[in-house]
């Protein structure tokens, strides 16, 4: 579990966040959702060490993450995995040797158990046989999938994942979400995810959180998204007139009957 | 504020130094990348090396030789003062300097891209230790074949000064090989290779410290890459007086 103390974090005098005290639980996928630019991604780099907090503390279990030296913030890393909003995959190595680097760096495996590793994540991600291309060489989608499948390849503890299915089309989105949901339970992985998409909300919403203002307007799941009558949150799920007509007629059925 | 920029880079760069010291997470990729920096650093910069080692043996002995002219000075000293200027001050600092210039540059566009990119971030998130795995390969790969180029440098320039001098006929062959024989003082060698060292370890750890910490965008990425090269060259030349000093 990874628990956050009213964060403050601020650039220069940009506030981004102003108090955030948040709950991410094992084994089920926890969602930070917001409009863009809301601080998202700040507060996942934030989560895990890549920005230092203004004020306030992010524990992992009952450690204090920002109490931590060096080399014990990166016994924590590594059971760590990340996706980042931007891929992050290095360029000047192949797909499959991206995949293969934290092996490299941190096992002694034999390079045929490595190879056969990579060969698995990639196929996890339904991403086989393009080991020997470059990033560049590859669409936005797949290196998304990509990225995936290099935070996944050490099977993490924790698995922090930066708009995984920005860019994806519906299906590629539906199954990357299933995929992330499926490791999490399987592996009791705590999973925290930044998203705007309203599938993944509706379809693996188990703990939600929506910043606003660089604050925690609402918690919840998504059984509570439909009835919750909390303003943010309606005005940020039923932005489009679809769905805040979807909305009308569910609630006026339940009514109804 | 002059001061306090200088200050507070100083301070960072003795940090980043002070972390980059650390024991590799695995001894093989530490070693392979090692390896990648002398091929890049070395081999790549052979042919640059070579052509300006010629020019400068060449302008020393020219030069020397005009001075000379019709002095008491035996003509000889051609080739005993080309070999000594070549050997303590030419061939280290001119070659570092133009190194600095071109893996210096190299170098913090490279972890700069990185830092943009977020491969720094990423790698870090690995928990590998960047400092050490970014700078520490490229560090050694230097200090172990610049000195290198610095020798080959020293003896192509040797050779330079002697096309210059023998070729047109100033002075004859043997005068400019006996001119090499005379007065040699091997301490000279043992300076060229200190300089060459320190010579190398500034360049590199400044370039990488420039690039690792960039922020923003290209503009940026150009201004860390000249401010390593600047930077570099005058401390190199800072650190060649304060050798002369210790050393002669
Ligand atoms: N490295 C940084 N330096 C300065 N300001 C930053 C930095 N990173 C983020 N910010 C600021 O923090 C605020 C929140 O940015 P953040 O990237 O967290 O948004 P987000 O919620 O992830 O948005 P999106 O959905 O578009 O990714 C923005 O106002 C941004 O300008
Ligand atoms: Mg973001």
């Amino acid at each position: 579990m990874i628990r956050t103390e009213n964060l403050h974090k601020s650039f220069g005098d940009n506030h981004v966040l102003k108090g955030v005290s948040a709950e991410f639980h094992a084994g089920k996928p926890n969602l930070i959702i917001g409009s863009s630019g809301a601080g998202k991604t700040v507060l996942l780099k934030l989560l895990i060490g890549l920005f230092r907090p203004s004020e306030g503390a992010v524990f992992y279990g009952d450690t204090n993450l920002f109490s931590l030296d060096d080399k014990d913030i990166r016994s924590i890393r590594m059971k760590v995995g990340m996706l980042f909003q931007g891929n992050a995959l290095f360029d000047s190595m192949t797909v499959g040797e991206n995949i293969r680097f934290p092996m490299d760096m941190f096992t002694r495996l034999s390079l045929k158990d490595k190879n056969r590793r990579v060969d698995e994540c990639l196929e996890m991600v339904n991403m086989e046989g393009i080991n020997d291309r470059y990033p560049s060489e590859v669409s936005g989608g797949m290196q998304k999938r990509v990225g995936i499948a290099r935070a996944m390849v050490l099977e993490p503890k924790y698995l922090f994942c930066d708009e995984p299915n920005s860019g994806l089309d519906p299906q590629t989105s539906i199954l990357i979400d299933e995929l992330i949901c499926d490791l999490t339970n399987r592996n009791n992985i705590t999973t925290v995810i930044n998203t705007h998409d309203m599938n993944s909300v509706m379809g693996i919403g188990d703990n939600i959180l929506l910043l606003k203002n660089g604050k925690v307007a609402w918690t919840g799941d998504k059984s509570q998204v439909l009835e919750s009558d909390n303003k943010v949150l309606e005005d940020f799920i039923f932005a489009s007139p679809f769905l805040r007509r979807l909305r009308e007629d569910a609630l006026k059925q339940r009514q109804g009957g | 504020m002059l001061i306090d920029t200088f200050l507070y880079n100083f301070g960072q760069y003795i940090l980043l130094l002070k972390s980059a010291i650390a024991k590799p997470e695995r001894f093989s990729m530490y070693y392979k990348e090692t390896v990648r920096q002398m091929d890049a650093i070395g081999v790549g910069s052979v042919f640059i090396v070579l052509l300006i080692s010629v020019f400068i043996g060449m302008v020393t002995a020219v030069q020397f030789a005009d001075q000379l002219g019709d002095s008491f000075i035996p003509s000889y000293y051609i080739g005993y003062i080309v070999r000594d200027i070549t050997i303590i001050e030419m061939a280290p600092t001119i070659t570092c300097l133009v190194l600095a210039g071109k893996v210096g540059s190299n170098l913090a566009a490279e972890i700069g891209g990185m830092r943009q990119k977020e491969h720094i971030d990423a790698m870090e998130i690995m928990g590998v230790n960047t400092a050490a795995y970014l700078i520490m390969p490229k560090v050694i790969a230097a200090v172990l074949v610049i000195p290198l180029l610095v020798a080959i440098s020293a003896f192509v320039s040797i050779i330079g000064g002697y096309l210059a001098t023998v070729l047109p006929g100033s002075i004859s062959h043997t005068e400019y090989v006996l001119g090499l024989r005379s007065f040699f003082v091997p301490r000279y060698v043992f300076i060229m290779f200190v300089k060459a060292g320190v010579f190398a370890f500034l360049l590199t750890s400044v370039s990488c410290y420039f690039g690792y910490y960039v922020k923003g965008g290209s503009i940026e990425l150009g201004e860390a890459s000249t401010s390593a090269v600047v930077v570099s060259n005058v401390l190199i030349l800072l650190f060649d007086f304060i050798i002369a000093l210790l050393l002669t």
